[in-house]
């Protein structure tokens, strides 16, 4: 949390958790879809459900899937706007368990691709994602994050690593989760800078690489 | 971790020993900080002038034209620097209310605090904004001390943790702009902390309206006043970490029907329900405040 988000975002109105945060929850699933979206489901959870409708939640979460950010004037009419894109988008209320009040799973369809994402709105527009692709997760986006799925074998870390690091880049924090020992397994590695095309090009080369996906730093500081 | 007692010591100005702490942290540059942060508070002042100039309602139409009101109406008081934090405060707050942009600080409901206090009192005293940087990054390392002990949201400690953090922000801010010590700084920000104690968070019908645009008025006010008490050397008998520790404690002591759910105070009472009522459809026509109807999503 960096002076830039405490004193902000700047952003539309009228609440950061419910408004900000959900924007940039929408923004996670555009990112990691890698494509112009057609068809989105959302769960939202406990408040998000309850009082999400007035505070623009749902329009922020629309805004969010298109690529805007939370200070996009276009944001208010993101219904209307998404319309034109050709997104269709379905809210649910869902009881999601045991997490934050201001928890949205995202489910988003492109032509080709498919995400699925789960996160929290925790307050002044801090989001926590939580799931990605069904497994766990610990991301703020207040760095640039590259998440990769793969199916698990010796020496993939390591590799990875290097190849990050051979592109110049330092790793901040990494998470890795997978189904079982041999099965998926989802990388989360927080960077103090983007990667290159060059380089996420090359991992994605990899024949046992399913999916290679950069998201940009989403917070301010 | 900065601790409040730690800016309280800091070499003066307490705002750029924040601002190197916080580079040391993040890698970012300094100077890129300073231009956002002037950057945000040009955001600031555009939505005082559009708030100040509007009467247009918000999303339920329960405010709107308060701010304006107030600004067009007679200074009964003979305060002209009162009414013009409040005036600031509710044009910030109202703007957010009907979705205009604004700048959270650290949120959006309570994002008219830190404008009416600081860019009131710059603007009473004619100081041009470029002053108004160092205090700002002040406050925001203030509110960043406060976020390692309690989170500043109104839904995890009621509307203490939310406005209270943002009012004890603003104190320091203005404490520094009429050039205060970091102990002053500090003091200030902990007697603004120290008042709102108990506050609750209990949004009519669930939006950031009522009360949370008068309540903006008020605690800009109250930042004001904390930074008077400061700078005439007045400390917060309780050292200001055990403050922000008290609050934090008062926030996990409060129940949910408190704590931004409008299951709780002036939600729930026969208005508040009246409101709730309407917005979730239940009831036709007419509405308290001549409510206009929510935009279809």
């Amino acid at each position: 949390m960096s002076l830039l988000d405490m004193i902000g975002p700047v952003m539309i109105g009228p609440s950061s958790s419910h408004t900000a945060g959900a924007c940039r929850l929408g923004l996670v699933a555009h990112h990691l879809l890698g494509e112009p979206p057609h068809r989105a489901v959302i769960g939202l959870h406990a408040s998000f459900a309850k009082t999400g409708r007035g505070h623009g939640t749902h329009l922020a979460l629309v805004a969010g899937l298109l690529g805007y950010r939370p200070d996009d004037p276009r944001l208010p009419r993101a219904s209307l706007e998404a319309e034109a894109a050709g997104l269709t988008v379905e809210f649910r209320d869902v009881d999601l368990g045991d997490v934050h009040p201001n928890t949205a799973h995202i489910d988003l369809h492109g032509a080709e691709q498919a995400v699925t994402v789960q996160g929290s709105s925790t307050g002044g527009g801090v989001i926590r994602v939580t799931e990605v692709q069904g497994l766990g997760v610990n991301l703020s986006g207040a760095s640039p994050t590259l998440l990769l799925r793969y199916a698990d074998a010796v020496g993939m870390i390591a590799r990875i690593a290097s190849t990050v690091a051979a592109d110049g880049v330092n790793i901040a924090t990494l998470t890795c989760t997978r189904e079982a020992r041999g099965g998926q397994a989802l990388l989360a590695i927080e960077l103090d800078a983007p990667l290159s095309p060059e380089a996420l090009a090359f991992l994605n080369r990899w024949p046992d690489m399913n999916w290679v996906r950069p998201l940009p730093k989403l917070m301010d500081g | 971790m900065t601790t409040l007692e730690d800016l309280m010591n800091a070499p003066a100005p307490a705002s750029a020993w924040v601002l190197a702490q916080d580079c040391a942290e993040t890698g970012l540059d300094p100077g890129a900080v300073c231009a956002e942060m002037a950057r945000r508070i040009g955001e600031m002042r555009a939505s005082i002038e559009r708030g100040l100039k509007t009467d247009a309602k918000s999303i339920t139409g329960m405010v709107g034209w308060n701010a304006k009101g107030l600004w067009d109406a007679p200074d009964v008081l003979g305060a002209s620097l009162l009414k013009r934090v409040q005036a600031y405060a509710m044009a910030v707050n109202e703007e957010n209310a009907r979705m205009g942009r604004i700048v959270a600080a650290p949120t959006a409901g309570s994002a008219g605090t830190i404008p009416g206090a600081l860019l009131g009192v710059a603007d009473h005293l004619g100081l041009p904004d470029e002053r108004l940087v160092d205090p700002l990054i002040l406050a925001a390392g203030v509110g960043k001390a406060i976020s390692k002990r309690m989170f500043i949201s109104g839904a995890a400690g009621g509307c203490q943790a939310e406005i209270g953090s943002s009012a004890a922000m603003a104190a320091a801010a203005v404490t520094e702009l009429l050039g205060g010590s970091p102990r002053a700084c500090v003091h200030a920000a902990s007697l603004a902390l120290m008042n709102t104690i108990g506050l609750v968070c209990d949004p009519v019908g669930g939006y950031v309206e009522v009360p949370c645009v008068s309540r903006n008025a008020f605690f800009a006010v109250h930042a004001v006043s904390a930074a008077q008490l400061a700078l005439a050397q007045l400390e917060s008998f309780i050292p200001p970490d055990e403050v922000v520790m008290a609050m934090a404690s008062v926030g996990r002591l409060m129940p949910a029907e408190l704590r931004e759910t409008a299951e709780g105070g002036l939600a729930q009472t026969p208005t508040g329900l009246a409101v709730t009522a309407h917005m979730e459809g239940r009831v036709e026509g007419e509405l308290p405040g001549g409510m206009i109807e929510l935009p279809v999503v």
